[in-house]
C-alpha cells in the first residue's frame, strides 16, 4: 500500500516535467521509466527493511515487558515470602498480658459486708490509700487444631503477705460442629451480662452492688459449660454449666453431683448501622451445704443449708453513629438479680427473698474521654424469724450512686477517677476513688 | 401478638440455602466476593467503610453471622485482633477457624510494607505483621483475587470452574484498568499530601504521592492539640496539597490543620460504599484517582 502510494507520488512529480517538453525522445522516455523503476525497487527494499526492524523491535518490547512483568511477579513474591508472618492472632505462642490495676482510694467507715446479706467473699469499698490492687497475668493460645487454653492468675498484697488467686483455667473446643461450644476447668460464668468480664474492663472501679451481694464479685464455676449458637441472622445463644465448686452461692461437696447449675439465654442483633443490643437470661440453682459467709479463709456468722436459687435479667444496648465509634459512643446496661434461699440458717428455719439491680450509662464525649452513671441497689426480705443473726431484715434497702471520669490515651491504658455516694449501710459515705488500669502484652478483646 | 411472633421467627430462619456463606470484615473482600462468585454466595459484611475495621467489637449479630458461615474473608495481620479470635471462638463454627480452608486472609498473599524492625507499644498500635491496610494497591487485588478463586474453588467445587472463568475475566479486566489507572495518574507523582492514620500508603506506594506527615502521631494514637501545632509549624513553610481522610477517621483534627493551612480536606472513599461512586472496586480505584486529580497543584 505505502508503495504504489510512493510510486503515485513520484509520478505526478515526473509527469508535469515530461508534459512540459514537447521534443520528449522515446529513448527518454525508456530511461525514465527505467529510473522510476530502479527507485521504486529501492523504496520497496528499504521499506521492508525498516518494517523488519518495526517488527524486531515490537517483538523484544514485548518480550522486554513479559520479563519486567515476572521480574516484577518475582520479586513480589521474594517480598510476600518475606514479609509473611502469617496473620496468626499470636504473634507469640502462647499471648502472653499482664494488666495492672491500682490506685488510690479515699473513704470515710467504709463496709465489708452489706446489712440482710451473708458476705459472698472480697467485697466492700477497700482501705483508704494507695494500693498496688492487683496484677493480672494471662497466658492463652490454641493448644491445638480442637482446643484453645486459657489460664489467667492474679497477684495481689494481703496484709503483708502475696497472694496468687487462681482465676481461671480453661479449655475450649473449636472444632464441633453445628454451634456447638463445650468448655471445661475453672472458668467465669455466663450468668449476668458482666459476669465474665475481668475486673479491670468495667466502666466503674467496683462491681456494682447485686454482684457484691449475690456472687461476691463474680461467679466462678469449676466443672463444664456446654452453649449452642442457633443458626440464625439474631444471634440466639443457650448454654448450660453444671458447677462442682464451692465458689458462692454453692458449697463444694463430697459429692459426684454438681452442687450448682446455670442455664442461660442469649438473644442480640442490630438496629440499623447504628445500635446493637443484646438481651440475657439466665438461672443458677444451687444446693449450699453450711455455707458459711466471710472472707477467704475466715468462718464467721452463721451456716446456710438449702436450695438458693437466682434469675439474673440482663441487656446492654450501645450506639455509636453509623456504628462508628472513635468519636462518640453510648452505652447503657442495666441487669436485675432475684433470689430465692430456702432451707435453714444458723439452726433457724429461714425462707427468704433478696433482689438487686444496677442502671450505668457511659458516654464517650470525645475520643480518649468518657464519663459515666451508674445506680446500685440491693434489698433484702428475709422474714422476721432471723432477728439477731446477720441475716436480720435491715428494714431499709443498700444502693449508691456514682460518677465516673476515665481517659484513654490508647487501647492499653486508662485513668479513672470516680465518686461513689455510698448508702450501704444507715450512715451514708462518700467515696472517691483514683485508678489506673494498664495492659502489656497480648492486645486486649474487644468484648460487645 | 401473632404478627409479632410471626417477625421473630421469621427473623431467626436459617439465612438463605446459597452455595456459600460468606462473612467478609471488610467491604473491600466483600466487593471482590462479588466480582469471583456473583450470585453463588450470601455475603454477611462486618464494616462498612464508615467503620474503622480495627475498632469493632464482637457483638451479637457478627457472632450470629460467623456462625452461619462457610467462608471467612478478612484481612488479618493483626487488622482485626481486638475482636477477631473472640468472634472465632463464640462462633461455634470450626469451618472457619485459623487454619481451616474457610479462614482466608487477604494479607497473607500480598507484599507488606511498613513492617517495623522493632515492636513496642511507645511506638503505639504497631503491627509486626506491616501495615494492613493493603486494598488500595492494584497488585495487591489481583494477589488475592487468584488465591481467593482457589479457595472458593476448593470449598465448592461444584462450582470451581466458574469461579476460575470470573476470576480470570476479573484479571483481565482489572490489569487492563491498571494500566489505563496508571497512565492516567502518572501526574499525580510526588503529590505531597498528609493523612489522618498510615490508611493510604499503599496507595502513595502504588501513585508515587508523598504523605509528609500522619496527624496521629502514633499509628492508633488520636492527634493531641500540641501534636498538631508541631505539624502546623512544621508544614507551614511549604503547605501539602491537602489532607485526605477515610470516612471512619475523625475530621476535626483534619478540619484544624486544613483552616490553618489554608488546604483541603480530602475526602476519601478509601473502600467500597466510602462515597456514592465507590460502588465497586473499579469505581472505588477510579473515584480515588479523580478525587486527587481535582486537588492536584
Amino acid at each position: 500500500m505505502r508503495i504504489s502510494t510512493t510510486a503515485i507520488v513520484l509520478l505526478a512529480i515526473g509527469l508535469p516535467a515530461a508534459a512540459a517538453n514537447a521534443q520528449v525522445s522515446g529513448d527518454e522516455v525508456a530511461e525514465l521509466r527505467q529510473m522510476i523503476s530502479e527507485m521504486r525497487d529501492d523504496y520497496e527494499r528499504r521499506i521492508s527493511e525498516l518494517e523488519a526492524r518495526l517488527d524486531t523491535a515490537e517483538r523484544e518490547a514485548r518480550v522486554a515487558k513479559r520479563d519486567a512483568g515476572e521480574a516484577f511477579e518475582l520479586a513480589e513474591e521474594a517480598a510476600i515470602q518475606q514479609s509473611s508472618g502469617s496473620s496468626a492472632p499470636n504473634t507469640f505462642n502462647p499471648s502472653i498480658g499482664a494488666v495492672l490495676d491500682g490506685g488510690f482510694t479515699d473513704v470515710g467507715g467504709g463496709w465489708e459486708e452489706i446489712p440482710g446479706f451473708q458476705p459472698a467473699g472480697e467485697i466492700g469499698t477497700g482501705e483508704s490509700g494507695f494500693s498496688p490492687g492487683e496484677v493480672e497475668i494471662n497466658l492463652k493460645a490454641s493448644v491445638d487444631a480442637r482446643y484453645f487454653g486459657n489460664v489467667t492468675f492474679a497477684l495481689a498484697d494481703e496484709e503483708g503477705e502475696v497472694e496468687v488467686e487462681f482465676e481461671e483455667a480453661w479449655v475450649q473446643t473449636t472444632a464441633l460442629p453445628a454451634g456447638f461450644t463445650v468448655m471445661g476447668g475453672r472458668f467465669f460464668s455466663e450468668a449476668g451480662y458482666l459476669n465474665d468480664f475481668h475486673f479491670h474492663a468495667d466502666d466503674f472501679v467496683d462491681r456494682p452492688l447485686p454482684y457484691q451481694a449475690f456472687y461476691g464479685g463474680r461467679h466462678t464455676v469449676d466443672g463444664i459449660q456446654a452453649r449452642w449458637v442457633a443458626p440464625t441472622s439474631l444471634l440466639f445463644e443457650v448454654g448450660t454449666e453444671l458447677n462442682w465448686g464451692g465458689s458462692f452461692p454453692a458449697t463444694a461437696n463430697a459429692e459426684s453431683s454438681p452442687g450448682a447449675y446455670t442455664l442461660f439465654a442469649k438473644l442480640g442483633g442490630d438496629v440499623g448501622a447504628s445500635n446493637s443490643w443484646q438481651l440475657g437470661l439466665s438461672h443458677v440453682a444451687a444446693d449450699a451445704v453450711d455455707r458459711v459467709g466471710g472472707h477467704e479463709g475466715e468462718e464467721e456468722g452463721g451456716a446456710f443449708t438449702g436450695d438458693s436459687d437466682l434469675t439474673v435479667l440482663d441487656f446492654v444496648w450501645k450506639w455509636a453513629p453509623l456504628g462508628n465509634p472513635t468519636v462518640n459512643n453510648f452505652k447503657l446496661q442495666g441487669e436485675y438479680f432475684m433470689r430465692s434461699e430456702d432451707g435453714t440458717f444458723a439452726d433457724l428455719a429461714y425462707d427468704g427473698d433478696q433482689e438487686g439491680w444496677y442502671l450505668q450509662g457511659v458516654w464517650q464525649f470525645a475520643p480518649l474521654w468518657r464519663v459515666g452513671l451508674r445506680h446500685d441497689r440491693v434489698d433484702a426480705d428475709n422474714g422476721p424469724g432471723l432477728a439477731g443473726t446477720e441475716l436480720e431484715d435491715p428494714g431499709r434497702s443498700s444502693h449508691r450512686s456514682s460518677v465516673m471520669l476515665d481517659w484513654s490515651p490508647s487501647e492499653f491504658s486508662r485513668l479513672r477517677l470516680q465518686y461513689t455516694d455510698d448508702q450501704v449501710l444507715e450512715e451514708s459515705d462518700s467515696v472517691w476513688y483514683l485508678q489506673y488500669i494498664m495492659s502489656i502484652g497480648a492486645h486486649g478483646a474487644h468484648r460487645f | 401478638m401473632t404478627r409479632f411472633i410471626a417477625v421473630l421467627v421469621a427473623l431467626w430462619l436459617p439465612v438463605s440455602a446459597s452455595a456459600l456463606n460468606v462473612f467478609s470484615c471488610e467491604p473491600e473482600w466483600a466487593a471482590l466476593i462479588g466480582e469471583l462468585a456473583g450470585d453463588n454466595v450470601e455475603i454477611t459484611q462486618a464494616t462498612t467503610a464508615f467503620q474503622d475495621p480495627h475498632m469493632l467489637q464482637a457483638r451479637p449479630s457478627l457472632i450470629a453471622g460467623a456462625r452461619n458461615a462457610d467462608l471467612l474473608i478478612c484481612t488479618g495481620a493483626d487488622l482485626e485482633i481486638g475482636w477477631l479470635p473472640l468472634l472465632l471462638r463464640r462462633s461455634g463454627n470450626p469451618e472457619i477457624q485459623p487454619g481451616s480452608p474457610g479462614y482466608f486472609m487477604a494479607a497473607d498473599y500480598v507484599r507488606r510494607i511498613e513492617i517495623p524492625a522493632s515492636i513496642d507499644r511507645s511506638q503505639g498500635d504497631v503491627h509486626p505483621q506491616g501495615n494492613p491496610h493493603i486494598h488500595l494497591h492494584p497488585r495487591n487485588i489481583e494477589r488475592v483475587a487468584e488465591a481467593l478463586a482457589d479457595r472458593l474453588a476448593e470449598l465448592d467445587p461444584a462450582n470451581a470452574a466458574s469461579y476460575r472463568a470470573n476470576a480470570d475475566d476479573f484479571l483481565q479486566r482489572w490489569s487492563d484498568a491498571r494500566e489505563r489507572w496508571e497512565e492516567r495518574a502518572m501526574p499525580l507523582a510526588g503529590m505531597r499530601l498528609v493523612s489522618h492514620h498510615r490508611s493510604f500508603s499503599y496507595l502513595a506506594d502504588w501513585l508515587d504521592l508523598d504523605i509528609v506527615a500522619t496527624l496521629e502521631p502514633k499509628p492508633g494514637i488520636p492527634p493531641s492539640g500540641a501534636q498538631l501545632s508541631k505539624l502546623l509549624e512544621q508544614l507551614t513553610p511549604a503547605p501539602p496539597a491537602g489532607i485526605i481522610r477515610a470516612q471512619f477517621e475523625n475530621e476535626r483534627p483534619a478540619h484544624w490543620l486544613s483552616d490553618r493551612l489554608s488546604i483541603p480536606v480530602i475526602e476519601m472513599a478509601f473502600t467500597v460504599g466510602g462515597s456514592e461512586q465507590a460502588t465497586d472496586l473499579f469505581s472505588l480505584y477510579e473515584h480515588t484517582i479523580a478525587t486527587l486529580e481535582e486537588y492536584r497543584e
